[in-house]
C-alpha cells in the first residue's frame, strides 16, 4: 500500500510542477483530491482494512494529502503571480509623455510691480487710495500749489478735455482727496494710471504711479528719508543698495527731494540705462507743502506730512531687466508669458 | 542752464576738482544734466602771422604763404583761402597737429609746392559747427600763441538742470553765489566803472501797464560802429554758454543775460517812432517777430509798442523791423522787469520758448536793472563806441516785488527735519544765503535778497537750511507707526484674488491705453458718445473708452499677427461713460479667449474655445454671487457687439453684472478678426462682494440619486426645467441637482432635446423611504410636464 501511495504522490507532485497554468493545476488537485480522486480513493478502501493497517494507512494517505494541498498552493500563487507580471507588464505606459495641462495664465509685470508695492506698505499700515482718472483742474493742480501758468505745469504735457477737465497727470490728487475726507493721521498710498501727452521711446501717454502719504503730528523729513531707504532696499532686496537725495523741486512739497539708487545694472559703475552716471533716478519725495495742507483743510500747526511718487514702469524695468518702455502696453504674449 | 567753469571760476574758485564741483551742484538741487570739454582735443594750433603771399604757380585756386607761427623760421603754408592777406593773424595747424575729425597735418606737396600746415577755421577746430571761412583775429595777437591758450579752451561746459523755483540761478552770478555758499567761498562780484554820461539824447518812455511792467529803464546810445566785432572772448562766453554770436549788440545783451540773469533787448533808434509804450495788445493786433513769423496777438499779451503799433513781446521776443543790424549807429536799449504772471504761458501760447521769457517767466531780481543797464552799456562803449544818454525809468514801486519778513522757528525747523542744529550754523547758512538775519527768542527773523524770489515762507526757508546742510547729512529714521488694527472686511473679494483666479484658468492680463480709436469704440459701443480729448496725442488715440472690448481685441489682433493660435487675456480699469449725471468713471473687469481650448496635447483632440469654455472659467468669480434671494441668471438679451444666440446678459437679482458671448460675425469681420471670438464684460465691484461662509450642521442620513432624462422642446432652457425642479422640493430635502447629459438629434425628433437631471435629496434629521423619494419625484416630473411639456424617457 505503501509502495503504491508514495508513487502516486511523486507522480502528483510531478504533475503539480509541471502544471504550466491554474487550469492544468486544477485538473491535478481534482485527479487526486477531488470526489473521484486517486488519494480520496485510496482513502474509501480504508473502511475495508484491519483496525492496525487502517490507522497506518489513514495517517499515510493524511499526510501525503496535505503535503500535496501546501504544493498546489504553493503553486497556484506562483502561477498567479506571474498572470499578474505579465498583465502588468502589458500595461506599462510611457512615463515621459507630456502631462495633460491647461493653460497658464500670468499678471501683467506692472501689476506685478504694483501688487509688491502695495504689499510692502501694507505691512507698515499702509492703506491703499484709489481716484478718477478724469480729474478736475482743482485736484489735478490748484490744490497741489500748481497754480494756472505756473512754469510746472508746462513740464506736465496735460491731456485736457473740452470742458478743462484733464486726464490725472500724477497719482497726487488721491492725496488731496483723501485729506478732504479724512482725518489725520494719515497713511495711503494711491497707486493707479497717469497720463502725461508725450510719446516716444523713454515716454508713453500712459503709465502708472503709486504716491504715498503720510500726514500725522511729527512726522519728519528723517522719517521720509528712512522710509524711502527702507522701501527701496526691500524692493530691489539689496541690503547695501546705495541711495542719493537730491534737492529738488515740487510745488507740492518742500522741502523736495528727487531719489536716485545706485545702478542696479552696473552696480554703479556706469552704463547705458543709467547714462554712465551711476545713478537712477527712481522717485521724487518731499514734505507736504503747507498751500497744499491749507487747500484740503489740514491744520498746518498740528500736522506735517511726508509724500512721495514713484514711476511703476522704471521699477519694474529696473526689477526684471525690461529693455523697453514700449513693451509693456504692446501686450505682446511671448513678453506677457516671460512673466508667469 | 549752460555755462563754462572757468568763467564761473572767475566769480568763485573753491579749491575743489571740477569732479566735486558737479558733485556739489547736483546735491545742491542744481542736477548737473552734462559736462563736455569746451574743445575737442588738440594740440599744435598757434596763431600764425601772414608775412608773405604768393599765387601758386600751378593753382589759380590755391595761395603760398609764408607764415610766422612762432617757429625758428617762417612756414610755407599752401592754402586755399583766396583772400588771404599779409598781416592777417589766423589760426594754422603745425605739423604734427590731429584735427578733431581725425586729419592728421603732415608735410605734403600740393601741386608741388610743400606745405608745412594749414589755417584752420573756427568749424574745423571743433569750436562752431560752420563756418565762414577762417577766422581772423586781432592784430594784437602775438604769432606764435597757443590757440588752446589763447580762448582757454582747456575748460568744461557744464550744464544744470534747474528747477522751475531757481530763476535766480540762470545766471552764472547767480551760480557763483551758490557755489560760493556750499563753500564757504567768497564771490568776486564782476567790476566795472559806469560810462559817463555823454549826450541829451532820450527817448521817451510811457508804461500803460505797470502791473505787466513795474520797472522799465531806457536808454539811448548814439554812433556805435556798425563794423566793431565782438571780442573772441566773449564769443568763447556766449558759445559755451550755448548761444551763437550774432553782432556785438545782439552779443552784449546776451551776455549781460549770461552773467547777470536780465534780459534786455536792442532796438534800432531809427526805426522807432514817437515813444515807447508799454501795453497789452489790442483786439485784432497783430506783429512780425524777428524769425519772420507773423502772429496775430492774445489781448492778454504785454508789448513794447511805439506810435507805428508793435515793436516787441514783452519779455519774449523782438520784432522783426525794430531789431538792431549790422548797420545799426543809434539804439535803443531795454532793460525792464516785467512780472512774472505777465510772461508766464504767454511764449508757449504763441510756440515760443526763448531765454528771456525763459528767465522772466520763472522770475528776474526786480532791482538788477540799472545795474545791468549800466553793464551793458560799458560793453557797448568799450567793443563799439558810442555816446550815451541818460538812463530813463518808469517804475511802480507799489507793483514791484517787496522782500517780506519770514519768520524761522527753531521748534518748526526741527521738526520738520527731524535735526537738531545749532542757532549758529543756521544763522550762518541764511547769511551765506544772501538774507538779512536777526536772531530771535526761539527762531530766526529773516529778510530774502531780492534775487532770492523764491523765498516767501518757513518752508522755504527750512528747506534752504536742509539743502545747504547736505540731504544725505540729515538723519534717516523710521516713521512711527500706530499699533490700531485696521477695518479688513473679510467679505470683500481683494481684486489679487479676482486676477488670480482668471491667471489659474490660463488668461494672461493685459494692460491696454484708456485712449482709443473713436472708429472701434463706436463699433464696439454703438449708442454711447465717448468723451474725447482735447488734444490727444494722435487720432488713434483719442476717445476715451466705455469699455474694455477695444483694447482688448486690439490686443488680440496683434497677437495673431504674431502667430499666436491660443488667446485668453483679461484687464481691470476704469471705463468712461459720459450719463446724465455727470461723467461714470467706472471699475471694470473684461476678457476675451479665442483659439483651442486647451493646449495641443497627444491625448486632446484640440477642439475650439466655446461659450461653455468662458462660463466655466468665469464660474468660479460668478456662483459665489447666486443666492436663493438674488440668483445668478444667464439670461437672453440683445447685445450689438455679441452673437444673438451665443451670449448672454448677467444679472444677480435685478442687477445686470455685464454680458458673455462670441463677438458678432459682423463686428468681427468689420475689425478684420477671426470670428471664433468669445468676450465677457462685467462690473467688477459686485463680484468684489462675497459672503461670510455660514456652517450647516452636517445630515447623518443618507443621500438619494434619482436620475431621470427628459425630453423637451428646444427652446426650453436648462435652466427652466432646474428652476422648476427646485420649486417644487419642499425645503432643503434638494442637495444638489447636476444636468449631466445633454443629447439631440440621433433617433429625437428634430426641435427636441433629451435632458438628464440628477437630483439629490437628503433629510436632516431622517432616513428618506422609497416611499417619499418616489413622492417627491412624481411631484417633480408631473410639473416639469405641465411646465414645460416634459416627457419622462425610459
Amino acid at each position: 500500500m505503501t509502495t503504491e501511495l508514495n508513487t502516486l504522490v511523486t507522480e502528483a507532485e510531478s504533475a503539480v510542477e509541471k502544471a504550466a497554468d491554474l487550469v492544468a493545476l486544477d485538473q491535478v488537485r481534482v485527479g487526486m483530491l477531488g470526489k473521484k480522486g486517486a488519494l480520496t480513493a485510496i482513502l474509501k478502501t480504508l473502511g475495508s482494512m484491519e483496525p492496525a493497517e487502517r490507522k497506518e494507512t489513514g495517517a499515510a494517505v493524511n499526510r501525503a494529502k496535505q503535503a500535496l494541498q501546501q504544493k498546489i498552493e504553493d503553486k497556484k500563487g506562483q502561477l498567479e503571480s506571474a498572470a499578474l507580471n505579465e498583465q502588468l507588464s502589458k500595461e506599462t505606459i510611457d512615463i515621459t509623455l507630456p502631462g495633460r495641462s491647461r493653460h497658464q495664465g500670468g499678471i501683467h509685470p506692472v501689476t506685478r510691480t504694483l501688487e509688491r508695492i502695495e504689499e510692502l506698505f501694507r505691512r507698515v499700515g499702509f492703506d491703499v487710495a484709489e481716484g478718477p482718472e478724469v480729474e478736475d483742474d482743482y485736484h489735478n493742480f490748484e490744490a497741489l500749489n500748481i497754480p494756472e501758468h505756473h512754469p510746472a505745469r508746462a513740464m506736465h504735457d496735460t491731456f485736457y478735455f473740452p470742458d478743462g477737465r484733464v486726464l490725472r497727470t500724477h497719482t497726487s490728487p488721491v492725496q488731496v482727496r483723501v485729506m478732504e475726507n479724512e482725518e489725520p493721521p494719515l497713511r495711503i498710498i494711491a497707486p493707479g494710471r497717469v497720463y502725461r501727452c508725450d510719446s516716444d521711446l523713454t515716454h508713453t501717454p500712459m503709465f502708472h504711479q503709486v504716491e504715498g502719504l503720510i500726514v500725522d503730528e511729527s512726522v519728519s523729513f528723517a522719517d521720509l528719508k528712512g522710509l524711502i531707504h527702507d522701501f527701496l532696499r526691500s524692493f530691489f532686496e539689496q541690503d547695501d543698495l546705495q541711495l542719493r537725495f537730491r534737492p529738488s523741486y515740487f510745488p507740492f512739497t518742500e522741502p523736495s527731494a528727487e531719489v536716485d539708487i545706485e545702478c542696479v545694472m552696473c552696480g554703479g559703475e556706469g552704463c547705458r540705462v543709467c547714462s554712465h552716471t551711476g545713478w537712477l533716478e527712481v522717485l521724487g519725495c518731499g514734505m507736504v507743502h503747507p498751500e497744499v495742507f491749507r487747500h484740503s483743510g489740514v491744520d498746518t500747526e498740528k500736522y506735517t506730512g511726508l509724500a512721495f511718487g514713484l514711476g511703476v514702469e522704471r521699477l519694474a524695468m529696473l526689477r526684471y531687466g525690461i529693455n523697453d518702455l514700449r513693451l509693456f502696453f504692446e501686450n505682446d504674449l511671448r513678453f506677457l508669458k516671460s512673466f508667469n | 542752464m549752460k555755462f563754462s567753469e572757468s568763467w564761473l571760476r572767475e566769480w568763485v574758485n573753491p579749491e575743489i576738482s571740477t569732479e566735486t564741483l558737479l558733485e556739489q551742484l547736483t546735491m545742491a538741487g542744481l542736477e548737473v544734466d552734462s559736462v563736455e570739454p569746451a574743445a575737442p582735443a588738440f594740440e599744435n594750433v598757434v596763431i600764425g602771422e601772414v608775412m608773405e603771399v604768393e599765387l601758386h604757380p600751378d593753382a589759380d585756386r590755391l595761395r603760398v604763404t609764408r607764415v610766422e607761427a612762432g617757429e625758428d623760421e617762417l612756414l610755407t603754408i599752401v592754402t586755399n583761402v583766396a583772400d588771404i592777406a599779409v598781416g592777417e593773424k589766423i589760426a594754422v595747424a603745425k605739423i604734427g597737429c590731429v584735427l578733431p575729425d581725425g586729419m592728421k597735418i603732415k608735410r605734403a606737396k600740393l601741386r608741388g609746392v610743400e606745405s608745412f600746415g594749414m589755417f584752420c577755421s573756427m568749424g574745423t577746430l571743433g569750436l562752431q559747427e560752420e563756418s565762414e571761412g577762417v577766422e581772423r583775429f586781432p592784430a594784437d595777437t602775438t604769432a606764435g600763441t597757443s590757440v588752446r591758450d589763447l580762448l582757454g579752451l582747456d575748460d568744461q561746459i557744464i550744464e544744470v538742470d534747474l528747477t522751475p523755483n531757481r530763476g535766480d540761478c540762470l545766471s552764472i552770478s547767480g551760480v557763483a553765489r551758490e557755489v560760493g555758499v556750499i563753500n564757504q567761498a567768497g564771490v568776486n562780484e564782476v567790476e566795472f566803472d559806469s560810462v559817463a554820461v555823454s549826450s541829451e539824447k532820450t527817448f521817451p518812455v510811457v508804461v500803460e501797464n505797470s502791473e505787466g511792467c513795474p520797472r522799465y529803464l531806457g536808454r539811448v546810445v548814439e554812433g556805435v560802429n556798425p563794423a566793431a566785432e565782438t571780442p573772441l572772448w566773449m564769443q568763447e562766453r556766449l558759445r559755451r554758454g550755448g548761444l551763437r554770436s550774432l553782432g556785438p549788440l545782439v552779443d552784449i545783451t546776451n551776455y549781460v543775460m549770461l552773467e547777470m540773469g536780465q534780459p534786455m533787448h536792442a532796438f534800432d533808434l531809427s526805426s522807432l517812432q514817437g515813444g515807447v509804450v508799454v501795453r497789452s495788445a489790442r483786439a485784432g493786433e497783430t506783429m512780425t517777430l524777428l524769425d519772420g513769423k507773423e502772429i496775430e496777438l492774445n489781448e492778454d499779451t504785454l508789448l513794447i509798442t511805439d506810435d507805428n503799433g508793435p515793436l516787441a513781446l514783452a519779455g519774449i521776443m523782438g520784432g522783426e523791423h525794430s531789431g538792431v543790424s549790422d548797420e545799426t549807429t543809434d539804439i535803443f536799449l531795454e532793460c525792464a522787469f516785467f512780472a512774472p504772471l505777465a510772461v508766464a504761458g504767454k511764449a508757449r501760447s504763441y510756440g515760443l520758448h526763448t531765454d528771456s521769457s525763459h528767465r522772466f517767466e520763472r522770475g528776474v531780481d526786480a532791482q538788477l536793472q540799472q545795474r545791468a543797464m549800466e553793464r551793458a552799456t560799458q560793453l557797448i562803449v568799450d567793443i563799439a563806441g558810442g555816446v550815451v544818454g541818460s538812463i530813463q525809468e518808469v517804475a511802480d514801486e507799489s507793483a514791484i516785488p517787496q522782500a517780506e519778513t519770514i519768520l524761522l522757528r527753531k521748534e518748526r525747523l526741527e521738526r520738520t527735519l527731524g535735526l537738531t542744529l545749532s542757532e549758529d550754523e543756521v544763522t550762518e547758512t541764511l547769511t551765506g544765503l544772501g538774507l538779512a538775519v536777526e536772531v530771535q527768542e526761539g527762531g530766526w527773523k529773516t529778510v530774502p535778497p531780492s534775487w532770492r524770489f523764491d523765498l516767501a515762507i518757513e518752508a522755504d526757508l527750512i528747506e534752504e537750511v536742509g539743502r545747504i546742510y547736505g540731504y544725505d547729512q540729515l538723519p534717516s529714521t523710521h516713521p512711527e507707526l500706530s499699533a490700531e488694527i485696521r477695518k479688513d472686511p473679510e467679505s470683500k473679494v481683494a481684486l489679487r484674488k479676482i486676477r488670480q483666479t482668471l491667471v489659474e484658468h490660463g488668461y494672461h492680463e493685459v494692460i491696454t491705453y484708456s485712449f482709443v480709436d473713436p472708429q472701434m469704440q463706436k463699433l464696439l459701443d454703438p449708442e454711447c458718445e465717448a468723451l474725447a480729448l482735447a488734444n490727444p496725442i494722435s487720432n488713434d488715440l483719442s476717445v476715451m473708452r466705455t469699455t474694455l472690448w477695444p483694447g482688448l481685441l486690439q490686443s488680440l489682433g496683434f497677437n495673431t499677427k504674431r502667430q499666436q493660435s491660443q488667446v485668453r487675456m483679461f484687464e481691470t480699469g476704469l471705463s468712461f461713460v459720459p450719463s446724465d449725471s455727470g461723467l461714470q468713471q467706472k471699475r471694470k473687469i473684461a476678457g476675451l479667449i479665442y483659439g483651442e481650448s486647451s493646449p495641443e496635447q497627444w491625448g486632446s483632440s484640440g477642439e475650439a474655445v466655446d461659450f461653455f469654455d468662458m462660463k466655466g472659467d468665469l464660474a468660479p468669480l460668478l456662483s459665489p454671487l447666486d443666492s436663493a434671494e438674488h440668483p445668478l441668471r444667464f439670461v437672453v438679451d440683445q447685445h450689438a457687439v455679441l452673437h444673438p444666440g451665443k451670449s448672454a446678459k448677467v444679472m444677480v437679482g435685478a442687477q445686470a453684472l455685464g454680458w458673455m458671448g462670441a463677438i458678432h460675425p459682423g463686428v468681427a469681420a468689420e475689425l478684420s478678426l477671426p470670428k471664433n471670438i468669445y468676450l465677457f464684460e462685467f462690473d467688477l465691484e459686485p463680484l468684489q462682494k462675497g459672503n461670510i461662509p455660514r456652517f450647516e450642521p452636517l445630515s447623518k442620513f443618507p443621500m438619494i440619486r434619482r436620475d431621470i432624462a427628459l425630453l423637451v422642446d428646444q427652446e426650453v432652457s436648462a435652466q427652466a426645467l432646474m428652476d422648476t425642479v427646485t420649486a417644487s422640493v419642499s425645503g432643503e430635502l434638494l442637495r444638489d441637482l447636476r444636468l449631466f447629459d445633454l443629447y439631440q438629434g440621433g433617433n429625437l425628433e428634430s426641435g427636441q432635446k433629451s435632458l438628464a437631471l440628477g437630483i439629490f435629496l437628503q433629510h436632516s434629521d431622517k432616513t428618506l423611504t422609497d416611499e417619499d423619494v418616489e413622492g417627491v419625484i412624481s411631484t417633480v416630473v408631473e410639473r416639469l410636464e405641465s411646465f414645460h411639456g416634459a416627457k419622462l424617457r425610459d
